[in-house]
């Protein structure tokens, strides 16, 4: 590794939405105005922030900041790398967009309790980017738990009998899995001493093989119930009761982001490619995964409602990214890691048309969607876009992302997992195309408007540009971001060289 | 002054229990005043002699002048500091809040409740103090004979419940000191200190062994360990509001600081591991306390006799890290008696508000109260999170530091034990929390602003004499957490036999 700077930043990253998250409580209802504009500045703020933080990166540096010491040994720290900075950039940028689509659709829709909403909403996005940076794993251990709670009232927003229980089994779910990852973090302390993520791991040399395996068992099931992987998986359909922008932000960019962030960041920076390499559990990893792309596929084929089907949609794609990251190649890695970027702004897409379709017409079904395009052609030429994308077409950003994956399978000689992924592709479009189809094709229903009547433009305008970025990454993927490169420099780093 | 700390913790709220009568005699309404000025004093105290033993190692104070093993040391080390800052704060607090409460549940009672309350005090802080067998039963016997009194002002059912108390609790006394009694036929000391010189070479005596018995048992009753834990819920529970507060997050955790005090100071660590297998009964018991705890406590619909049952539970966390018998446990079972007595505590001012405004104790009459009384009710939510383990707030440091030391010591039953009884713990509180900030299930969808316009729900916060505290102890429970490690640095890694 290079040098290290040492630096506030990456606190002040994590601090300007939680401190944003008490003024927006205290401002309250009576001032909306004001109390959206700290969400819009303070997002705009960690956008600075982080964004101020790639050039650095990107010249092989590594930003540090420790606050406290919590054990011996394990200090609340952050660290920034080129793959913790990969997830914060792209949660930071996204909640530009998020939040004046929030602003759009809670106003459109009326919702009560818009200041817990807003609250929690910071607050999650404090978490993410704290998870994003953290140098150890109890570090991450906290944010993701402060995530799991700040989600929760999120998740039960609408306050009725399916939202009430949906947050339980979203409970249930995620604090056991907090739980087993307490216990799994225990053992790697008091096997290791410590617990600072190192590039292609720390734990090898530790404690029998027997506890190895049992105990990245352990890490997965913790960090797999966030990323979905079956059959962990029940609690994320069953958050879709949350608002729709929720959804996008949470269920395809920051919540389940940062379960497929913890897995990899176990895989790679507790583990290492080599010790799996040792212990030859990578293709038995690989398999669940795999198992987790193809059923959760199927499972979407069947679902009427939208957002479910977006949700098994992104299962299906979490898992890709897993699968990618342990078929421990180069090319592999390359393409898990950047899907996880590139899937965020599909599926942010994605989830913002069936808001925007949700808060126009109230229709959240698949097949109440005929002939909508033809009353919303702004929503369903960015639903298009991305559904593209994430079938794999080009020139949307997802092709390439598959395109690395697809490589990375043949580098290792394990052709079954092509085909897997391929598979996966070929569902996407069996369950996307439809949708498509219904809105330009089909006969419209007798509500559609005959003209154009889009939804409120704070929320067409974000999902236009969240589509945009999605052809402008899959033509330049290193447009303004430079994803690619972080990408590549965080596999590098794991690899060594 | 800094010479004459130690002595000042015992005297100053002793004295100043015996003049709240002839105060309150004429002025009924300087008691408290008068309480909350002579409370101010151990609490600098202790204060103060904590940064001494931080700054220069433990010391010790000869009472009256005579000096030890004939006369009564008063010994501060950090484990005791670290105590009387606690017992210090938590009462100065617990006074501040008792205001209104006193003024609703013991009206007119004034000047016994404040002298209740600074004996109750001077009772839990000469346990911690002082540096002899003997003296420790003295203080307990005063702290728990004010208990008796304080608990038997409250409900209905409160009479018949701190009979069964006095009974149980003083069987547990007298076990006690016929364990203190069985040391001395042996030794002829009563001195912690040199008794713990002298006891190695008697370990396979019978009547130290009988002795040790008495000791365990007799702290497990004052600790409510299960299974001697029956006279504890119907106690706390139908106690006054200020009382239950008071009383509550101490009495256990003093009783839980005896134990350790016994089992690491005036005996070795190996006597508990090899010559008695204490520690392994000890464990299993914990385990047993926890799963019953916790099982109890689900079934419970009064919060504060939920809280009883928690309470339980958590005497079994403190309990489970010393019988590890390692270093990460017994910090944890420390730095959990901090931890908890500080959560414990918030949960009882915050149910002494919520019953002051005249709402119920069951978990129905938690609808909407999150509008009545905002602050109090996001106060509750720290301490929930805190109870069920989420960081940053204190809980998760105890109980890391806890399965930290189960996993140290290779026994799994405990880890999972642990882990199942935070989940136990986030299901007790998060139906709680579900009813005071959610609409109410099945009660139709209304999700948005124009359905529930006219039903205006009036905020009706606590009063600030409670509230202050609570925010407090809510505040502190947040900043505790990522402290934890600068405490376990600075204090409680000193409490910590050298030999772990």
């Amino acid at each position: 590794m290079g040098e290290v700077i040492y630096s506030a930043k990456p606190l002040w990253a994590v601090l300007v939405s939680m401190i944003a998250a008490f003024l927006i409580l205290l401002t309250g209802e009576k001032h909306r105005n004001l109390r959206e504009g700290w969400t819009i500045l303070a997002a705009l703020i960690k956008f600075g922030l982080v964004f101020s933080l790639i050039e650095p990166v990107l010249a092989g540096k590594t930003i540090e900041y420790t606050l406290i010491t919590l054990l011996p040994g394990v200090a609340l720290q952050f660290r920034v790398d080129a793959f913790g900075l990969l997830f914060g950039v792209v949660a930071a940028t996204l909640w530009i967009p998020t939040s004046f689509y929030s602003i759009g659709y809670v106003r459109t829709l009326k919702e009560h309790g818009q200041s817990r909403y807003f609250f929690c909403f910071a607050m999650c996005l404090s978490s993410a980017i704290g998870v994003a940076f953290a140098g150890n794993l109890l570090t991450l251990l906290i944010f993701y738990e402060i995530l799991t709670i700040a989600t929760w009232p999120l998740v039960v927003h609408h306050e009725d009998e399916s939202a009430i229980m949906g947050g339980r089994k979203y409970l249930v779910y995620t604090l056991t899995a907090g739980c087993t990852l307490l216990l799994a973090i225990g053992i790697t302390y008091s096997l290791t001493g410590t617990l600072n993520f190192t590039s292609g791991g720390f734990i090898a040399g530790h404690g029998s093989p027997g506890l190895l395996i049992l105990l990245l068992a352990m890490f997965i099931a913790g960090f797999g119930v966030k990323a979905g992987i079956m059959p962990f998986h029940e609690w994320l359909p069953s958050a879709m009761v949350a608002p729709t922008p929720v959804s996008a932000l949470l269920h395809a960019v920051g919540v389940v982001k940062a379960g497929v962030f913890g897995c990899v960041r176990v895989i790679l920076f507790v583990f290492g490619p080599e010790l799996l390499h040792q212990l030859g559990v990578w293709t038995i990893l690989a398999g669940v995964v795999a198992f987790t792309v193809v059923v959760a596929g199927l499972l979407a084929l069947g679902q009427d409602h939208l957002k479910r089907r977006l949700a098994f949609s992104t299962i299906n794609n979490l898992a890709l990214i897993i699968l990618g990251v342990s078929l421990l190649s180069k090319n592999s890695m390359t393409g898990g890691i950047l899907h996880l970027a590139n899937h965020a702004f599909m599926k942010i897409t994605l989830f913002f048309c069936a808001g925007a379709i949700y808060a126009k017409t109230h229709k959240d079904h698949v097949s109440q969607l005929d002939g909508l395009g033809r009353q919303m052609p702004f929503t369903f030429a960015a639903f298009t876009i991305a559904a593209m994308g994430l079938c794999g077409l080009p020139p949307v950003n997802g092709f390439i992302s598959k395109w690395f994956l697809c490589l990375g399978a043949v580098e290792t000689h394990q052709i079954i997992f092509l085909f897997v992924i391929l598979t996966s592709a070929m569902l996407d479009v069996a369950f996307f195309f439809p949708i498509i189809y219904n809105g330009y094709f089909k006969k419209p229903l007798p509500d559609v408007a005959p003209k154009i009547d889009e939804a409120p433009m704070l929320m067409v305008i974000p999902l236009c540009m969240t589509a945009i970025f999605c052809i402008i990454l899959g033509i330049m993927p290193n447009a303004f971001l430079n994803f690619f490169n972080i990408v590549r420099l965080a596999v590098a780093n794991v690899l060594g060289g | 002054m800094i010479d004459q700390f130690p002595a000042l913790i015992i005297v100053a709220p002793l004295l100043g229990a015996f003049l709240t009568p002839i105060i309150g005699w004429r002025y009924r309404q300087l008691c408290r005043p008068w309480a909350l000025m002579i409370l101010a004093i151990p609490l600098y105290a202790a204060g103060g002699a904590l940064l001494q033993v931080i700054r220069s190692g433990p010391f010790g104070y000869n009472l009256g002048g005579w000096a030890p093993p004939w006369g009564i040391e008063y010994r501060i080390d950090h484990l005791s500091g670290l105590m009387l800052v606690l017992i210090a704060a938590i009462g100065l607090l617990a006074a501040i809040n008792a205001k209104p409460g006193v003024s609703m549940d013991l009206k007119g009672k004034e000047p016994h409740f404040y002298t209740l309350l600074l004996l109750q005090i001077t009772g839990l802080m000469g346990i911690v103090i002082t540096g002899d067998l003997f003296n420790i039963f003295v203080f307990l016997e005063i702290s728990s004979l004010s208990g008796y009194g304080l608990i038997a002002h409250g409900e209905d059912g409160a009479p018949m419940a701190t009979f069964n108390y006095i009974i149980i609790g003083t069987i547990g006394a007298s076990f006690y000191l016929l364990g203190v009694g069985y040391l001395y036929m042996a030794t002829g000391s009563l001195n912690i200190a040199d008794l713990a010189a002298i006891l190695p070479n008697l370990y396979h005596s019978k009547m130290i062994l009988v002795g040790f018995a008495f000791f365990t048992t007799g702290v497990a009753i004052k600790m409510g360990l299960f299974p001697l834990h029956v006279w504890m819920p119907d106690a706390y529970t139908t106690a006054p509001g200020p009382v239950s507060t008071l009383i509550a997050p101490l009495m256990t955790k003093v009783a839980a600081y005896i134990m350790i005090r016994i089992m690491f100071t005036l005996f070795q660590p190996d006597f508990s591991i090899s010559v008695v297998p204490v520690a392994t009964i000890l464990g299993w018991m914990a385990v047993v306390a926890i799963i019953v705890g916790g099982i109890k406590a689900l079934a419970q619909t009064d919060i504060k006799r939920m809280v009883t049952y928690i309470m339980i539970a958590e005497v079994g966390y403190i309990v489970m890290g010393v019988s590890v018998m390692n270093r990460p446990g017994l910090t944890g079972a420390i730095l959990h008696i901090v931890n908890d007595a500080c959560m414990i505590f918030g949960l009882f001012l915050i149910i002494g508000a919520i019953s002051y405004k005249g709402h119920g104790r069951e978990i129905y009459h938690f609808q909407n109260l999150n509008k009545k009384m905002p602050f109090t009710m996001a106060a509750f939510v720290i301490v929930a999170l805190s109870m069920c383990g989420i960081p940053p707030a204190c809980g998760f440091f105890s109980k890391w530091y806890l399965i930290m030391g189960t996993i140290v010591a290779k026994q799994w039953v405990f880890s999972i034990t642990l882990l199942c009884s935070s989940l136990v713990n986030a299901v007790l509180f998060f139906r709680i929390i579900e009813k005071a900030y959610l609409a109410p299930l099945g009660g139709g969808a209304h999700g948005h602003d124009d359905d529930h316009e006219e039903e205006v729900i009036v905020r009706d916060e606590a009063p600030a004499s409670m509230l202050i505290p609570i925010l407090i102890t809510a505040a502190i429970i947040i900043i505790l957490g990522p402290l934890s490690g600068k405490i376990i640095a600075a204090v409680i890694q000193h409490a910590v036999p050298a030999a772990f």
